[in-house]
C-alpha cells in the first residue's frame, strides 16, 4: 500500500474530515532474504540514495537499515545550513549540485521540507580576512555561484544589532551567498524517506548492522540483528561510524569520530533573517521557525563515540555569540546536543568504491553534510548504479590520501580537529 | 571532562590540546610509502578504548598518554608520553 501523494486537495480533504484519515507516511516491511542493494544507514545520505537509485536509476530492490530509528543520528542533530560557498574545485560544482537540488527538492520527493534560502553571511573582522573571502567569493563566481561581498554598512543594513566596534573584533563586512539558507532537518529524513518508500524501497528500522559477509573478495550480504540479508551491492552511509562498520570488513579509514554541539535558546520574536557566521571565533547562528535562535561552534576536538559533548565549548559558543551580538546576554539557552562526525584527514568527504568488490563507501562528511545530502544520495546512487563516479563527485576518492590527491578547504593538514 | 596530570592533579580538558592517536608509530626514513601513508592518515577510531596524546599547555607543558574510553570519556589511565617512550626504548 502507497502513502497517498500530498497536495492542496488532500491538505484540504483531511481538515474537513478533523485530520484523522491520514495513513502512516512508510511502511514497516520485514526484511527479505536478498536484495539488489543494501544501504546500512537510514541518515540524510542513506535515504537520499535509496530514492535517487529508485528515481534515477530504476533500481528498486533496495532496503535501507538502521540500527536506531530514520533520522535518529546527524540528519536529526544538525543546525539546517545550506550552502555552496567552497573554494576549492573538487568541493565547489559538488557543493552547487547539491544546492540546485534543494532548490528542486520538494516538488520532486512530494513533501515540504521548509527549504528557505535566507541567506548565509560570513563576517569578516581584518584586511586579511577580508582577502580571503574575497578570493572564495571570485572562485565561487567563477564557477557560476552567487556570491556578494558586503562593506560594513551593507552588513549593517541587514543586522544593526551587531557590535561592529568590538575593540578587538571590529566587523570589516561580509561574504554572502544569497542562495544558502537553512532546510527543516528532519523533513528531509521524513520526506526522502517516505519518497524511497513510495516506489518500493524497504525501510528497515531497529536493525543494525553488525558483519559484512565478505566471500573471495566480494561483499555479499550484511549479518544484522534481524539475520542475514544478502546483497548484490552494499553501500554504507553511517555518518559518525563509518569507521566501525567499514572494519567490519576489514578496512581502515583516514577518518576520527568526533562530537560536534548545537543549542537552542528559548524562543524571540523574529531577529536574525539569514544564517551569520562570526569570522573571529566559532559561532554562526540562524533563527528557527518557533523562534528560537540556533547556535552552532567549534567541534570538541577529541575522539569521541558519546553523542555529547562537554562544557569549555557552551562556553566558547557563548562568548563567540556576546562578543558578535551582546544583546542575547539575557536569553536562556533551552536545548543542547551533541552529534558523531566522522571527521576526515583533509576535511572533504569520500564518496567511492573500496578495495572489497560490492563494497561502496559514503563518508567523511564532518560538520557540513547535511547541505550535501541530496548531492551525495545524487551521486551515491550513481556509482552504485553505474560502477562509475558521478563527474561532480570524482574527487571525492577513497586513495587520494595515499596519492596526495588532497582536497583541504583550510589547509590544516592531517590533523581532523582542525579541519 | 577532567584529565589528572600526573604533575598538577587533576584539570578541566580546556588546559590540554589534543593531537590524537599515541599508538600510531613514526615509520624508519626509508620505509615504504604505503607506511608512511598508513602513519599519517589511517586510524582505528575505535568505540572503546583509546590511547591519545594531551599536552597540558596551560600547566607544565608535558605531554601525556591518556586511556580513555571514547563511549563515555571516561579517563582510564593517564601518564607522562616521555615515560612510555622511554620504557618502549625510544627517547621521546
Ligand atoms: C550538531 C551538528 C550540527 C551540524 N550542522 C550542520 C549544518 O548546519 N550544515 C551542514 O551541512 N551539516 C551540518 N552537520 C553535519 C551533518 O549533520 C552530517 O554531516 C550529515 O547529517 C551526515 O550524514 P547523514 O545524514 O547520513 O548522517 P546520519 O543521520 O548520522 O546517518 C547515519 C546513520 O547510520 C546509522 N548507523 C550507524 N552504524 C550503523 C550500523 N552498524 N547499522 C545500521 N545503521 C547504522 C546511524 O544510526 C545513523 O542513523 C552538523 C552535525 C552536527 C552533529
Ligand atoms: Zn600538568
Amino acid at each position: 500500500m502507497l502513502a497517498e501523494k500530498y497536495s492542496i486537495v488532500s491538505v484540504v480533504a483531511q481538515a474537513l474530515r478533523g485530520q484523522r484519515g491520514w495513513k502512516p507516511v512508510w511502511r514497516e516491511p520485514e526484511p527479505r532474504a536478498e536484495y539488489d542493494v543494501v544501504i546500512v544507514g537510514g541518515g540524510g545520505h542513506g535515504l537520499a540514495t535509496a530514492w535517487y537509485l529508485a528515481s534515477q536509476h530504476g533500481i528498486t530492490s533496495v532496503a535501507v537499515l538502521e540500527k536506531g530509528y530514520l533520522g535518529s543520528g546527524n540528519v536529526g542533530r544538525n543546525t539546517t545550513i545550506v550552502r555552496s560557498n567552497y573554494l576549492l574545485p573538487g568541493n565547489i560544482p559538488f557543493y552547487e549540485h547539491s544546492l540546485k537540488l534543494w532548490e528542486g527538492l520538494e516538488r520532486d520527493i512530494n513533501y515540504n521540507a521548509m527549504v528557505s534560502q535566507r541567506g548565509v553571511l560570513n563576517l569578516f573582522h581584518s584586511d586579511a580576512q577580508r582577502d580571503a573571502y574575497a578570493r572564495r567569493g571570485n572562485a565561487m563566481r567563477l564557477h557560476g555561484v552567487d556570491a556578494e561581498l558586503l562593506d560594513r554598512d551593507a552588513v549593517r543594513r541587514l543586522y544593526p544589532f551587531f557590535d561592529y566596534d568590538n575593540a578587538r573584533f571590529p566587523i570589516q563586512g561580509g561574504l554572502l551567498q544569497p542562495r544558502g539558507g537553512t532546510v527543516r532537518h528532519d523533513a528531509v529524513a521524513w520526506g526522502y524517506a517516505r519518497a524511497a518508500d513510495r516506489r518500493g524501497v524497504d525501510l528497515i528500522q531497529n536493525c543494525e548492522v553488525t558483519g559484512i559477509r565478505v566471500e573471495g573478495g566480494r561483499a555479499v550480504g550484511v549479518e544484522t540483528g534481524r539475520g542475514v540479508i544478502r546483497a548484490r551491492k552494499i553501500g554504507l552511509a553511517c555518518a559518525g561510524n563509518s569507521s566501525r562498520v567499514a572494519a567490519m570488513a576489514g578496512l581502515r579509514l583516514p577518518i576520527e569520530s568526533h562530537v560536534l554541539q548545537a543549542f537552542v535558546s528559548e524562543g524571540i520574536k523574529p531577529l536574525v533573517d539569514g544564517v551569520v557566521t562570526f569570522g573571529a571565533g566559532h559561532f554562526y547562528m540562524s533563527q528557527s521557525d518557533k523562534g528560537g535562535l540556533v547556535f552552532g561552534g567549534d567541534i570538541d576536538g577529541y575522539n569521541s563515540y558519546a553523542q555529547r559533548g562537554n562544557l569549555p565549548v557552551v562556553e566558547d559558543v557563548c562568548e563567540g555569540g556576546m562578543a558578535l551580538m551582546p544583546g542575547i546576554g539575557r536569553l536562556r539557552l533551552l536545548r543542547q546536543w551533541g552529534g558523531l562526525m566522522d571527521m576526515s584527514m583533509d576535511g572533504s568527504p569520500i564518496i567511492d568504491r573500496t578495495p572489497v568488490e560490492g563494497l561502496y563507501l559514503n563518508a567523511g562528511w564532518c560538520y557540513g553534510g547535511f547541505k550535501a545530502t541530496p548531492a551525495s544520495g545524487w551521486c551515491f546512487a550513481h556509482l552504485i548504479a553505474r560502477d562509475a563516479p558521478h563527474p561532480v563527485a570524482t574527487a571525492f576518492r577513497l586513495d587520494r590520501f595515499a596519492t596526495g590527491h588532497l582536497i583541504d578547504e583550510k589547509g590544516a593538514g592531517a590533523q581532523p580537529n582542525l579541519h | 571532562m577532567r584529565i589528572a596530570c600526573p604533575f598538577c592533579g587533576p584539570r578541566g580538558s580546556e588546559e590540554y590540546t589534543y593531537l590524537g592517536d599515541a599508538t600510531v608509530r613514526r615509520p624508519e626514513g626509508d620505509a615504504p610509502s604505503e607506511a608512511w601513508f598508513a602513519y599519517v592518515y589511517l586510524r582505528d577510531n575505535p568505540a572503546g578504548r583509546h590511547r591519545e596524546l594531551w599536552y597540558h599547555g596551560a600547566g607544565c607543558r608535558s605531554w601525556l598518554v591518556v586511556e580513555r574510553d571514547m563511549r563515555s570519556h571516561d579517563i582510564l589511565s593517564v601518564a607522562p608520553a616521555r615515560d612510555m617512550a622511554l620504557a618502549r626504548g625510544r627517547a621521546a
